[in-house]
Order: C-alpha cells, then structure tokens, then sequence
C-alpha cells in the first residue's frame, strides 16, 4: 500500500538546514495498523505530513496503492489528499460552525456527491462511531471524546486508502483514548489500513507493529501482539 | 464554480457567520450609502444654485442709458443719454436675426393705495414681451397684451404679494388700485422665482407711462431676447454690434464706456456654469474618495476573513480542496456579499435622497438626486475592487500548505 525508499527531508532554517529525515526505507501493506513512535524532533510528524502530501520530500521516492507520487502541484495533491487519505489530527480541527453531519460530509462534497448521498453517507459514518444522535450538534457541544469520533468519521466518509492518524489521543483523557483506539482497531479489523503517530507507548501496544524513529531515521521496526483497547473501556 | 451545491455551501457559510458577513456587508452598504448621499447632496447644492441664478431667462440683455464722458462730434460730455421708442423699432429692424423681442422698461416708484391700505411699490411700464425676460407666472387674470399697449390702458398686473398686502385675501382681479395718483384696474396676479422683490411689483403698459408722463416717447431702459440658437458666441457677437450701432445712433464716442451699459446675462451664465462646474469637481472628489475608503475597508476585512478563516481552509484542504475552490469559496462569498449588502446601501441612499425633496433647503440643499446609472455603477465599481481585493489574500490562503495552516494550537 505505501512503498517509501531512502526518504530525505530537510528544513532550511534560516542560513543553515536541518535534516530531519535521514534516508527512511518503509512499508506498509495493506489491512495493517502501524504505529509511528519517536521522542519529539525525531522527525516522525515530519514522515506523516509528507505520507499525507502535506509536505513534499527531497529526495527518494514514494509510492501509495501503486502511485508514484511525485511532482504534485496543489490541485493534483489535494484530488490525492481527498482519494486516498483520511486525516485524524490531534486537535480534531473540525470546522466549528458546520454541524457534525456536515463536518462528514466535507470531504465528500469535494469528492462532488450530490448532497443526498452525501448527507446519508455522513450519517451512515457518524452511526459507525456511534455518534447518530449527536449529527446536529455543532463540535462546541460535543466532548472532546466526540469530537474525535466525528473527525475519525470524517476521516472514514471518503473511503480513503489509508488513515493517517497525527497523536489522535494526545489531547484526550486516558478513558476516552482507549474508546477512541478501541475505534480505530474496529475499523482496521475492517480491513482499512491506518498509520498513527504517538509517543504514548500504551497506546503503541494497541497497533499491531511498531516503528521507531530517532533522529530522522528507523531504529526499530517489529510486529507487537495486539493488545485490544476494548478491554479497558 | 457556480452549480447550486457551491451556493448552498456558501449560503450555509454566510448564515453561520454572522458576524463576518454583518461587518462586510455593512461597510460595503455603508460606503454606498454615503456615496450616493454625498453626491445626491452635492447634486442638491447644484439645484440650489440652479435656482438662485436661474430665475431669469438667460438669452437677454439688459441696455441701460448712462452719461457720455468724451465729447464727441460736436457734443459736449457730461451728456445723458435716453431712449426713444423708434430706437426699439430701429434696433428690431437692424437686428432681425438675432432678436426674439425686445421690450421697455420704465421703472417708477410711488404710492399704490387700495381702500385703506397703501404702500410704496416699483411700478415697471413694459411691453407684453417683458414676460417671457423676467419669466413672469401668471396666477390668476391675464398678463398686459398688445391691444392694451396699443389702447394706452390703465391696466395692472400685480405681484402676489402686493395681492397679500393690499387685498387682504380680498380677490384683486377686476378690482382699481391707485398708483401714484391714476386709477389702474388690476388685470393679472403674477408670481416669480426671483424672490419676494419680484413678487412686490407692477406692471403697467409702457405706453399708458407714456401717456402718464406727458406724452413723451422716452424710454429708461430696455431688454432685448435674443434667439437662443445663436448660441454664446453669437450673443458676444450681437452684444459688440449692438453696442456699437447704439453709439454710433446716439453719438457717443466709441471708446466711451459711459455712454450705454449692456448687462449680458449669457455672459454671467457662463461664469455661473463655471462655477457650478467646479462644485460638480468638488462633489465628483468627494465621491470618489468615499468609493476609495469603501474599497479600501473591503479589502481590510477580505484580509481579515482570510486570516480567520486560515485554519478552516488548511482543513478543507487537507480534506481535499483544490487551491482553485478555495479561491472560489473566498470570492464567491464576498462578491455575493458585497452585492446583496452594496445594492441594499444603494437603494437606503436613494430612498432617502428621495424622501428628502426641499427639505434641507435652509442648508442650500435642494431636491438631492442621484443618476441611477451613477449609483449602480458605483456599486459595481465596489464589487469589482472588493472582489479584486479579496483574489490576492484569497490566493495566498489557497497556496498555504495546510500543514501550515493546521499547526499553531
């Protein structure tokens, strides 16, 4: 599903640069839950923005479902952005005057689904992560549990090819994390494949393998056994 | 760009947004608003002047005797100059061409006594034409006619307010007044928008004066109409010949400035044009200065609703809006705005320019207006520039990697 082969990327910083990603060799097959772990400034937000073409790399090469993405200007990066990827950002960032339901339903109106569709289908997801009831409420009247849910539905709604998940629990309560990841790993038992950024270990050990990152390059790579976040809910 | 969806998603934008769209929109309607006030008030002082200056017929001459200052083939200076009746018909025949009518006038003051009442009145002794140079309005009765120039008749034509103060509310028609000593029967009330002097005189045939007077065949002064096809050069032309077939008929010497005075109305027309030109400069300014501040705060808050709306649109990109629907979004929500709040300030300008007629006409603001095409255009003018404003922000908020745009926090 994703093929990255010796990914560099540096940021100049006024005179001098700084070289965050050192040469990243990774993969990702499909139905797969990864977890990207890394002490702060060891470049794994970095490796997330540019899986999620919302940074362009240096240099190597980067392929997802088959797609060499390269040399993307706005509107290409963004059709791709909306076909295959769905983001979880640690601040939720919904749009706080839409409504829950049109929150959802935002990445499938850029898809160009007639309104109808798009209202069911938004619908559809916000019952998935259990929200149904709360489709008319604006994000300031929902928990910040809720609000994850929602933008994990909205994540979901365009039926992307791979979630990109940036500390989805880092603003969240410990309760509410293990409901959140305990979503997460229903929807990968679906058979979607989602990428998370953490650096909570706990929340690691819910993903079924294990990257770690230090100073820009991989250290550690290894398949965990699961632990199910439904046990502590 | 423009299919229904977009609108909706606009419209939801709009409503949910109160705030933004209300400061918007009100600075654009604001900026309308005046403009077309402005300039509707600036038309109104230009009516104003219109009415102060423009009380007479502008396609006259006023000719007044004077007194010689250089003697002149065998008479001496110091002599005074007078007008016969032959020199009207003289200067009618001479001057065919150019002149539309021409008419005495012998200006007299004295009692006027009606019962009990009297008082002291002008009495000016015209031919009928004098009418159309004072662009006298009859109210009621008649005004003087050739049968009554040719009978020497003892008729008046009195100004309203002479009505007021001598009748009484008492109907003056048909009724006898007496002028300095003659009895007039008083055939005509006349107003004029000259002013409440105007409206305080008399006339009388020119030849029932005469008559008055001894039978003499002087005249004081007299008017002539000259055709308004001549147009201004023309009447400067008329005005030099004039001048000089009237001294060479009186013996005066040419380059005696004395002798006769020609007051030329479409002289001072055209200063009097001039200046009101000068004030529609003035307005224009003004106008187009407030269109100016009306751009310029459109443009403050385009950058501001960008700035605001930074974040949202880093999200909407990441869920896959391309730079183009961003832009898109941003201009087509302004523009709509802009248009929906820029023809409501219009309208709220014209309505009240409209409501306001003679009202403010102690500020010398008269019957304000405003050209219809003049607004519109303003107003799109507005839409355009606001539009403008909003592209440039607008397209830097669609190339701001969402990345950057999600940070902060």
């Amino acid at each position: 599903m994703i093929e990255i082969k010796n990914l560099h990327k540096s940021y100049k910083m006024g005179s001098n640069s700084l070289h965050v990603l050192k040469g990243i060799n990774f993969s990702v097959a499909e139905g797969e839950l990864v977890a990207i772990m890394g002490s702060s400034g060891s470049g794994k937000s970095t490796l997330l923005n540019i899986l999620g073409m919302l940074d362009v790399l240096d240099e190597g090469s980067y392929n997802l479902d088959g797609v060499p993405i390269v040399d993307l200007n706005e509107t290409k990066a963004a059709q791709y952005r909306n076909k295959f990827l769905g983001f979880i950002f640690q601040s939720f960032n919904l749009i706080n005057y839409k409504s829950a339901m049109e929150n959802v339903a935002l990445p499938l109106y850029y898809q160009k689904v007639a309104r109808k569709e798009r209202e069911e289908k938004s619908i559809k997801y916000l019952e998935q992560v259990g929200l149904k009831e709360w489709a008319g409420h604006l994000p300031s009247e929902l928990s910040g549990g809720q609000k994850q849910r929602v933008a994990i539905a909205r994540a979901m709604a365009a039926e992307p090819k791979v979630l990109l998940a940036d500390e989805p629990t880092g603003a969240l309560d410990s309760k509410t994390s293990y409901e959140v990841m305990d979503l997460i790993q229903k929807i990968n038992d679906a058979g979607n494949t989602i990428l998370i950024v953490t650096h909570e270990p706990d929340i690691a050990d819910m993903c079924k393998r294990i990257v770690h990152l230090k100073d820009g390059v991989i250290v550690e790579d290894k398949k965990v056994d699961q632990v199910r976040a439904s046990q502590y809910v | 760009m423009f299919s229904r969806d977009n609108w909706k998603e606009i419209f939801e934008t709009i409503q949910k947004n109160k705030l933004r769209t209300f400061l918007s929109g009100f600075t654009v309607a604001l900026g309308i608003f005046i403009f077309v006030v402005l300039f509707g008030f600036g038309n109104g002082l230009i009516n104003t002047f219109d009415d102060f200056f423009g009380d007479d017929a502008t396609n006259v001459f006023f000719i007044y005797p004077g007194k010689t200052t250089i003697p002149y083939k065998g008479y001496k200076s110091d002599r005074f100059i007078e007008f016969e009746n032959e020199d009207l018909e003289d200067i009618e025949k001479n001057f065919a061409l150019f002149v539309d009518y021409i008419t005495p006038r012998i200006q007299r003051g004295g009692l006027v006594r009606y019962k009990n009442e009297s008082n002291n009145y002008t009495t000016r002794a015209v031919a009928p034409s004098h009418q159309f140079c004072e662009k006298t309005i009859m109210m009621k009765g008649r005004y003087l006619n050739q049968e009554d120039i040719k009978n020497k008749a003892k008729y008046a034509v009195i100004g309203r307010l002479v009505e007021k103060d001598l009748f009484k509310g008492e109907n003056a028609i048909g009724k006898y007044i007496d002028i300095t000593g003659s009895v007039f029967k008083v055939i005509g009330v006349f107003q004029d928008d000259g002013g409440d002097n105007e409206e305080r005189n008399i006339y009388i045939p020119y030849t029932t004066r005469q008559l008055m007077e001894k039978g003499t065949d002087k005249i004081g002064q007299f008017i002539i109409g000259f055709k308004q096809e001549i147009g201004y050069a023309g009447a400067m032309a008329f005005e030099n010949s004039l001048k000089k077939y009237i001294k060479d008929k009186k013996f005066i010497n040419p380059k005696d400035q004395s002798g006769i005075y020609i007051r030329n109305v479409a002289d001072q027309l055209k200063k009097n044009q001039q200046f009101a030109g000068i004030l529609q400069i003035i307005v224009g300014f003004v106008a187009i200065g407030t269109i100016i501040a009306g751009i310029i705060g459109i443009s403050n808050i385009m950058v501001f609703v960008v700035k605001e709306r930074t974040k949202e649109l880093g999200i909407r990109k990441a869920l896959g809006a391309t730079p183009k629907s961003v832009i898109g979004t941003i201009l087509l929500e302004s523009v709509f705005i802009t248009t929906v709040s820029g023809f409501i300030g219009m309208l709220l300008g014209v309505v009240l320019l409209s409501s306001l007629g003679e009202k403010l006409k102690d500020f010398f603001i008269t019957n304000p207006f405003i050209n219809l095409s003049v607004a519109i255009g303003a107003t799109i003018a507005l839409i355009i520039f606001g539009a403008i404003a909003g592209y440039i922000p607008a397209k830097r908020a669609a190339r701001i990697k969402p990345i950057v745009a999600l940070r902060d926090e």
